[in-house]
C-alpha cells in the first residue's frame, strides 16, 4: 500500500508539471481532468470518501467541461 | 547571475519545507496536537446531539451550519458574475435603442 | 453532437445517475456523501444531456427561469430553516432544541434539519451548475 501510495503522488507530481509545460491548452484541460482523478483516488487513500466523492464529480467532471466550454469560445493555442 | 540567485532561492524555500515536513507528526499519531478535547467531543457526542451517524455530515451542517450559509452565499455570487458578465442583456437592450 | 450510439447510451445512462445523485443526497447524514457532491452529479446528468442532445432539449427539462428560481429558493428555503431557531427561542440554525423530528439513528428521515439542509445545498449547486455551463455555450 505504501508503494502504491508513492506511485500515486508520482503521477500527481507529473500531471502537474505537465500541465503548466503543455502549449496545447485542451491538452492541459485532459492532464487536469487525470489530476484531479489522481487526487480522488489520494483522498480515499487518506480515509476520506466524501472529498473523493466531491474532487471526482466537482473536478474531474464539472470544472473539465466547464473548461472545454471557455476554450470552445475562445482560441486553443497558447 | 540572475538565474543563479533563482536557483539558491528556490533551493532554500526546498530546505526550508523539507525540515518543516520532517518535524511534522505522524499521521494518526495518538500524541498529534490535533486529536485534543474537540475531537473527542465530536466522537464522543455526536450520536446524542443529533442523531447522525456521519460524524462529518453532522459538524458541516449542524455544528458548523452558519459556515455553509456562507459558502452557499459563494456560489450564489459566482452565478451573479458569471451572468452579469456573460449574458449582458441590459447592455444588448440599449444598443437597440441607440442611445449609448 | 449529432451520433446515434452517443445517443442512446444517453438516454440510456441518464436515469441511473440522476438516482445515484438523489441517493447520495438523501443519504448524506447516514452514508459518505453531501449535499456539494450529490449535487454536482446531478448537474452532470443534465450537462450530459445537453452535449449529447442538444440545448434545446436540455432547457425544454430545465429553463433558465426554472433554474433562477431553484437557486434563490434554496438558499430562502436554507434561512427559513435557521429562522425556526430564532422562532422557538435559541440560536441561529439551532436543530435538537428547535423542535425538529430527530427519530430513530439510522433512518432517512431522522436527525433533524440536517436531511433538509442538505437538500437545500444539493438543489444549488446542480442548479449552478447547470446555468454556469448553459450561460457559457449559450449563443448569442
Amino acid at each position: 500500500m505504501q508503494i502504491f501510495n508513492v506511485i500515486l503522488i508520482l503521477f500527481l507530481i507529473t500531471c502537474a508539471i505537465a500541465v503548466e509545460r503543455t502549449k496545447d491548452l485542451l491538452a492541459a484541460v485532459i492532464i487536469f481532468a487525470s489530476y484531479s482523478f489522481f487526487m480522488a483516488l489520494l483522498w480515499l487513500l487518506l480515509r476520506a470518501p466524501d472529498i473523493a466523492l466531491t474532487e471526482a464529480a466537482i473536478g474531474a467532471g464539472v470544472t473539465t467541461i466547464l473548461f472545454v466550454g471557455v476554450i470552445s469560445k475562445t482560441r486553443r493555442m497558447e | 547571475m540572475k538565474k543563479a540567485f533563482f536557483i539558491m532561492t528556490l533551493v532554500f524555500l526546498w530546505g526550508l519545507m523539507v525540515a518543516s515536513i520532517i518535524q511534522m507528526p505522524t499521521s494518526g499519531d495518538i500524541n498529534n496536537p490535533s486529536y485534543n478535547i474537540t475531537t473527542h467531543y465530536y466522537i464522543n457526542k455526536t450520536i446524542r446531539d443529533t442523531n447522525a451517524p456521519n460524524i462529518i455530515s453532522a459538524i458541516i451542517n449542524d455544528y458548523r451550519a452558519f459556515d455553509t450559509l456562507g459558502e452557499a452565499t459563494v456560489l450564489f455570487i459566482s452565478i451573479i458574475a458569471v451572468s452579469s458578465v456573460m449574458k449582458n442583456t441590459y447592455l444588448k437592450k440599449r444598443e437597440e435603442k441607440g442611445d449609448h | 453532437m449529432d451520433d446515434l450510439i452517443v445517443r442512446t447510451v444517453t438516454k440510456w445512462i441518464v436515469p441511473f445517475i440522476q438516482v445515484y445523485g438523489i441517493f447520495i443526497i438523501l443519504h448524506g447524514h447516514i452514508s459518505p456523501g453531501g449535499g456539494f457532491s450529490g449535487g454536482a452529479v446531478l448537474g452532470s446528468s443534465i450537462i450530459l444531456i445537453t452535449l449529447s442532445l442538444g440545448y434545446k432539449k436540455a432547457s425544454g427539462i430545465i429553463s433558465h427561469s426554472t433554474s433562477a428560481l431553484l437557486e434563490s429558493g434554496s438558499i430562502i428555503w436554507y434561512v427559513l430553516i435557521g429562522i425556526v431557531g430564532i422562532i422557538s427561542g435559541n440560536n441561529f440554525l439551532t436543530n435538537r432544541g428547535a423542535g425538529f423530528y430527530m427519530g430513530e439513528v439510522g433512518d432517512v428521515i431522522s436527525s433533524g434539519m440536517i436531511p433538509l439542509i442538505t437538500v437545500a445545498i444539493g438543489i444549488k449547486v446542480a442548479s449552478t451548475v447547470i446555468t454556469l455551463f448553459h450561460t457559457i455555450i449559450e449563443e448569442d
